[in-house]
């Protein structure tokens, strides 16, 4: 029984589908069947975060879930991020503080850190760097990335509608 | 989105030195980057899984690969046999006659070597097809111990070499024998440096095409250089070189001089798509980078110092044992040879014999790894510095001092024939002990041992080399085989760029470099932008290397930090010949004399400020559509070439002397630590570093580099390291094994900079890249060890596990317990 | 590092899973978080005919108080664990052990089913079970069952699971108001899993010690309960003297493995360094509010 499913999902507000096997793990399923690159692959198995994404609202990493177990879910990616062809407060944060060099851990960070400040709107330093610990960097030595997520802290704090689309639907249990 | 500079346009005040922020980070941002495994450069592209040795040590026997072959979507296997018919060994950079090619062909030396190569239709299916192909082995003894490898009886990696020494050389400068019979003091020590690697997130991607009309390879990767290992390959592939192009990925998702060791599996997709028939992919997963990409060497170095009794150093003794791994992979043995240049670092000692041994056992092959044979040196060398201090009563910044480099003795040449460009050795220190407020650090050590505190400071000071000439390497070899005729000299370091400017008035500036994330394109329009007047915003930069259209050398690429120095310098000549050029023009428009002439914010004007101007506009307008209205003699279109090459870039001697490195920075650091008596954990309390790069041209991505940097350093010096078993099995094949340190590890680090121009190059910049990843392990080492001092343990390996270090801590109190 | 390939299966009810894992005879593996097993598929150390996912089975995942016990349905995320005020009020020691499982994304998918299921004994949710007195609930082809936490773990990665039983609930007698309680972890950075842990919950009050409960991670193949010295805690009170003496009393009752990351000696120092820091720890917390935050490793 190792034909291919056909799954659907929203992704970045958008009906998506895509025919794959069961075993095809989510974060290949975005890159190749959906053309979603800006989500990387760094480790298989769940330490470096460069794969994290959005699902259902909540960080997730997606090299460790199936494509098929992400039917008729809302996944986030780094490409929703924008809005209006603005970017994101996180992002343009990251641009102020220098948080990324090579850029590939870039994605799961900026994902990371925005669950981070759900979770907790007013993080310490400490906090910061423990909620950062989720995903791996092997250019910047981190600082550049604490800084900005403590300035967008303060940003999406201040902004009235702080969170874009993909965040919306789930809030915190 | 446009980048946005740190402040509004200015004229006079320049782009060079402000924090541009980068340009870079928009499609980073936004997830358009352009990585090797993005965008698939053309159609029908399969997929390989390489099949590889499950033992260290092993004869092959032979290959069963028709299960394979039977199986869904399956197009190919290829095997070491094939390889070895098909391909010759890579070249190496010893004379011993070690075979390496891209695959085992007669035996697997370490763990994880490739034995076979599966092609399917995508990646699952060639795993699948992978698990069923049948390889027959004789296991043999492994070693894996770089002492143990040269026991009489131990086994035998290589008959044909005989041993598994693959090089040795004896390097005496000076009269080191006579420094140490005259010496009043004489310390030896041994150290252990571990194996560890700098794991960039993205990982090694080939795509590889044959063209069987051309006769031509096209491969796409991450390769960053250096690109002599084109030639290399093309030789290896049995192609001529114009036959074997190579295309990189606009965007690396770092290397740190790992990927420059990437090319056998390129050479290796190469051939299997040859034979194949079909286009080949292959991304190497986390597994197989911790397995078989590449790494520092595992060195054990005896050391010895002779010094007077106020601890002016008269000679050193280094003693080596490199383990390179399984063979010796090119650019081997740069692990010992690298630094040859400013071996003897900041000091002023002119003794100095060097006896180093690469040893090869069944472990995963080496190469340039972020502080390339720098970080070795310096922990070894800045430790030894600190049992002199030790031993002479002397606080270590003191001992330092007296054996400091002095600021009138450059450009000063080193008894290895390294020849540092510029530098303010002590002024450097100064600002080190001052940022750091060592004096206080000091006084509040003597408060926390009353406490019963660990509390430990370290200093560390090292001159940072920057764009090796590629001529080093030659030291491997025997001055009498490079005396003879047929031997070719290397030398050199160059770089290009070239800078149009179209019809409209916009000015490209175009290189082939290579970046992994240091913002070349950024740090490349601060300079165009400060020399033609504009702002950085007006600057497109395209860095995009293809052997096969772009001008490149055997030395071009990203690695030895080579960037700000030799790449700037190309970027900064290149530019002024352009604006040569716009003077030129714009003198011969008016009638007048160039010298009369200047360029300023963009425009180029009589010098008294009257009379009509010429934008970069007008000029290229006219240029472009009136090609009549040029000089004569001028060339038609507005763009300049600059090669940039360093003079003192020179083949290594008949004393085995070399200028291993063009431009030389220096960095002082000084650490403060607290160990946890009961945990062993360490605590950094402080750290401040001083870096001399010369003239800094984007100090926010200068800082960035540090940061980086350090941080690899402090993986190697307290969590990263590739563990073995005494067969040969590798303990730490996981990120869950293999610890890369977080948010949390990473330290704060108090920066300041001291600059000392090179004259060297046309901005006075040096290179920055590998830094404090050189510095790291020497002070927190000794910072550790001074912590710990009160107990009698003494640092001399590393990593520094809590662990490791509780059993030392456990041990000293055991043996104070009993005496 | 892809899957091999499996049969796939996401029934709707717990009776349809069991089904298929005896339908499978023992080649079926549960997929709950997957953040254990998914990453064994990826480097093909498990290879099952079958994965049986149970996260279409939305009746298994829930919080619920009710006669002094919290219960837990097996597919719970660790994530509405850390956040869930009925855990915060009446299980805080099971709240701060969260903090430490990995990382916020891994707790998002990673299930408390899950967790004990795979028994590893370096995670701290077998631990926390095993210092509650908690148990879990089993349901198989003949039935329910409910196994203690000593009765569950066997070994390293192993547990009283039989191959078509699947985890169903986790029951936790509510801790006290007012006990005191503290996880204590040491890893070698933050959110790996423990060298050595230990989860401490003490009830009393002043000096005096009605009942210690001491249980530990990664010093040996299951969590140890380390009865011994909470004897010394219940009979001599929360003196200074005792936490010293639970302390030594605590690394004798371990016998610690070595491995790449720790030598069995330094895992048995730090039985008793971490022992002291959690009591002192839970001992200051008698009375007190509830669920402070949980210190950091290293």
């Amino acid at each position: 029984m190792s034909d291919t499913v056909l799954v659907r999902m929203t992704v970045n507000g958008q009906s998506r589908q895509g025919l794959c096997e069961p075993r095809k793990l989510l974060v290949d399923f975005l890159r190749e069947d959906l053309g979603l690159t800006g989500t990387h692959v760094g480790c298989e198995h769940g330490i470096c975060g460069a794969c994290t994404i959005f699902f259902n609202g909540e960080a997730a990493r997606s090299c460790l879930m199936l494509a098929i177990q992400a039917a008729g879910a809302e996944l986030g990616t780094v490409e929703g991020l924008m809005s209006d062809g603005k970017l994101h407060p996180m992002q343009e944060a990251f641009h102020e503080h220098h948080a990324l060099q090579c850029g590939f851990c870039t994605p799961g960070m900026l994902l990371a850190a925005l669950d981070l400040l759900r979770t907790n709107p007013e993080p310490t330093e400490a906090e910061i760097r423990e909620g950062l610990a989720a995903v791996l960097c092997r250019c910047t030595g981190y600082q550049g990335i604490v800084k900005a997520v403590a300035a967008a802290a303060g940003t999406l704090r201040d902004a009235v509608e702080t969170a874009p689309a993909l965040l919306r639907h789930h809030p915190l249990p | 989105m446009p980048p946005s500079p740190a402040s509004p346009v200015a004229d006079a005040k320049g782009w060079i030195g402000r924090p541009v922020k980068r340009i870079e980070d928009a499609r980073l941002l936004t997830g358009r980057g352009s990585f090797v495994d993005d965008h698939p450069p053309i159609a029908n592209i399969h997929a390989a899984a390489i099949v590889r040795s499950p033992h260290a040590h092993a004869r092959i026997l032979g290959y069963d690969a028709s299960a394979a072959l039977r199986m869904d979507g399956v197009v190919g296997v290829i095997t070491g046999a094939d390889v070895a018919r098909l391909t010759r060994p890579f070249s190496v950079g010893v004379t011993a006659p070690v075979h390496y090619y891209c695959t085992a062909t007669d035996k697997a030396r370490f763990v994880g070597e490739p034995v076979a190569v599966v092609v399917a239709r995508n990646r699952y299916l060639a795993e699948d097809a992978a698990d069923a192909v049948a390889v027959e082995y004789e296991p043999l003894p492994a070693v894996v111990d770089v002492e143990r490898a040269l026991d009489p009886g131990a086994p035998v990696l290589h008959e044909a070499v005989g041993s598994n020494v693959a090089g040795h050389r004896r390097l005496v400068y000076g009269e080191p024998d006579r420094a140490f019979a005259e010496a009043d003091i004489v310390i030896r020590e041994r150290f252990r440096f571990p194996k560890y690697g700098s794991t960039p997130i993205e990982t090694y991607g080939v795509i590889a095409r044959w063209d069987p009309l051309e006769g031509a390879y096209t491969i796409w990767s991450n390769f960053m250089g250096p690109f002599i290992m084109h030639p290399l390959t093309a030789r290896v592939l049995g192609v001529p070189e114009n036959k074997l192009r190579f295309i990189v990925a606009p965007d690396i998702g770092g290397s740190f001089g790992i990927k420059s060791s990437m090319y056998p599996y390129m050479a290796l997709i190469a051939l299997t798509a040859r034979c194949t028939g079909v286009p080949v992919k292959w991304i190497e997963d986390r597994h197989e980078h911790l397995l078989a990409s590449s790494s520092g060497t595992d060195r054990v170095a005896y050391r010895e110092i002779a010094a007077r009794e106020d601890g002016t150093v008269l000679g050193m003794r280094y003693r080596w044992l490199d383990n390179v791994g399984g063979y010796i992979r090119s650019p081997e043995p740069g692990c010992s040879f690298r630094p040859i240049g400013n071996f003897v670092g900041p000091y002023r000692f002119q003794h100095l014999e060097v006896d180093t041994s690469v040893v090869m056992t069944n472990k995963s092959l080496t190469g340039p790894n972020r502080g390339y044979a720098c970080g070795h040196l310096y922990f070894e060398t800045e430790r030894m510095m600190d049992l002199l201090a030790e031993r002479v009563g002397l606080d270590p910044v003191e001992v330092r001092r007296r054996n400091l480099l002095q600021p009138e003795q450059f450009p000063y040449r080193t008894p290895t024939g390294g020849l540092y460009d510029s530098g303010d050795y002590p002024a450097a220190l100064d600002k080190a002990v001052e940022l750091a407020r060592y004096a206080e650090l000091r006084r509040e050590q003597t408060a926390a041992r009353a406490a019963g505190r660990l509390f430990g400071i370290g200093v560390a000071l090292a001159v940072d080399p920057s764009v090796s000439n590629m001529g080093y390497v030659a030291t491997a070899l025997d001055p009498q085989f490079r005396a003879k005729p047929e031997y070719l000299p290397k030398s050199g370091a160059v770089d290009a760029a070239t800078i149009k400017v179209d019809p409209a008035g916009r000015v490209t500036a175009i290189l082939a470099t290579t970046p992994q994330g240091q913002g070349h394109q950024t740090v490349v329009s601060q300079i165009v932008a400060d020399e033609l007047g504009l702002t950085p915003d007006d600057v497109t930069v395209v860095d995009e290397m293809d052997t096969l259209s772009r001008f490149w050398s055997i030395s071009s690429g990203t690695y030895s930090s080579r960037f700000g120095s030799v790449g700037t310098s190309a970027v900064a000549l290149a530019a002024r010949k352009l604006k040569g050029k716009l003077v030129e023009y714009a003198a011969h428009l008016m009638d007048r004399p160039a010298e009369q002439l200047e360029f300023r914010a963009g425009s180029v004007r009589l010098r008294s400020g009257t009379g009509p101007s010429y934008s970069i506009k007008d000029l290229a307008g006219r240029a472009h559509w009136n090609t009549e209205s040029l000089p004569e003699g001028m060339e038609p279109g507005l763009q300049a070439t600059a090669v940039f090459g360093f003079t003192v870039s020179k083949a290594v001697d008949e004393n085995d002397c070399v200028n291993s490195s063009n431009t030389y920075g220096f960095i002082a650091e000084v650490m403060a630590v607290e160990v946890d008596p009961e945990t062993a954990a360490i605590k950094i309390l402080r750290y401040a570093t001083v870096h001399d790069a010369g003239t800094i041209i984007n100090p926010m991505i200068a800082e960035g580099q540090i940061y980086g940097g350090a941080l690899h350093g402090l993986g190697g010096a307290l969590y990263e390291e590739l563990q073995y078993d005494e067969g040969g099995q590798l303990l730490t094949g996981t990120f869950m094994d293999y610890l890369v340190p977080t948010a949390v590890e990473a330290p704060v680090i108090d920066i300041a900079h001291v600059v000392s121009p090179s004259p060297l190059t046309p901005l006075g910049s040096k290179g920055l890249g590998e830094s404090s990843s050189m510095t790291v392990p020497a002070v927190i080492a000794n910072a550790v060890s001074d912590a710990l001092a009160p107990i009698g343990v003494r640092i001399s390996e590393l990593p520094m596990s809590p662990s490791r270090l509780w059993e030392l801590i456990d041990g000293a109190r055991k043996s104070a317990g009993k005496a | 590092m892809k899957p091999p390939k499996f049969d796939y299966h996401a029934p709707p009810t717990v009776d349809e899973a069991i089904a298929l894992l005896t339908r499978y005879g023992g080649e079926a593996k549960l997929l709950a978080g997957g953040q254990s097993l998914v990453p064994l598929l990826n480097f093909r150390l498990s290879r099952p005919a079958a994965l049986v996912d149970l996260n279409r089975i939305p009746s298994l995942a829930y919080v619920r108080e009710a006669d002094g016990y919290v219960r837990l349905g097996a597919m719970t995320r660790q994530r509405t664990i850390e956040f869930s005020p009925v855990v915060r009020r009446r299980l805080p020691l099971l709240a701060e052990a969260t903090a430490f499982v990995g990382h916020l994304p891994i707790r998002t998918r990673g299930t408390i089913g899950g967790s004990l299921a795979h028994a590893d004994p370096a995670a701290e949710y077998p631990t926390t079970l095993t210092a509650l007195g908690g148990e879990v609930v089993v349901r198989g082809p003949r039935g329910e069952r409910t196994l203690q936490a000593g009765e569950l773990f066997q070994s390293y990665l192993a547990t009283a699971l039989g191959a078509d039983e699947i985890l169903v609930e986790v029951r936790f007698p509510a801790m006290p108001d007012g006990a005191g309680f503290a996880f204590e972890e040491f890893s070698r950075r933050h959110g790996d899993f423990a060298i050595v842990g230990i989860a401490a919950m003490i009830i009393g009050q002043g000096l005096s010690c009605t009942a210690a409960r001491l249980a530990t991670a990664g010093v040996g193949p299951s969590p140890v309960r380390l009865r011994g010295a909470e004897e010394i805690l219940e009979r001599e009170g929360l003196t200074e003297a005792a936490i010293e003496a639970a302390a030594r009393r605590a690394a004798t009752l371990v016998d610690p493995p070595s491995d790449i990351h720790a030598s069995a000696d330094y895992r048995r120092n730090l039985t008793r360094v971490l022992t002291g820091r959690a009591l002192r720890r839970a001992i200051a917390r008698i009375g007190g509010p509830e669920c402070p935050t949980p210190s950091s490793s290293g």
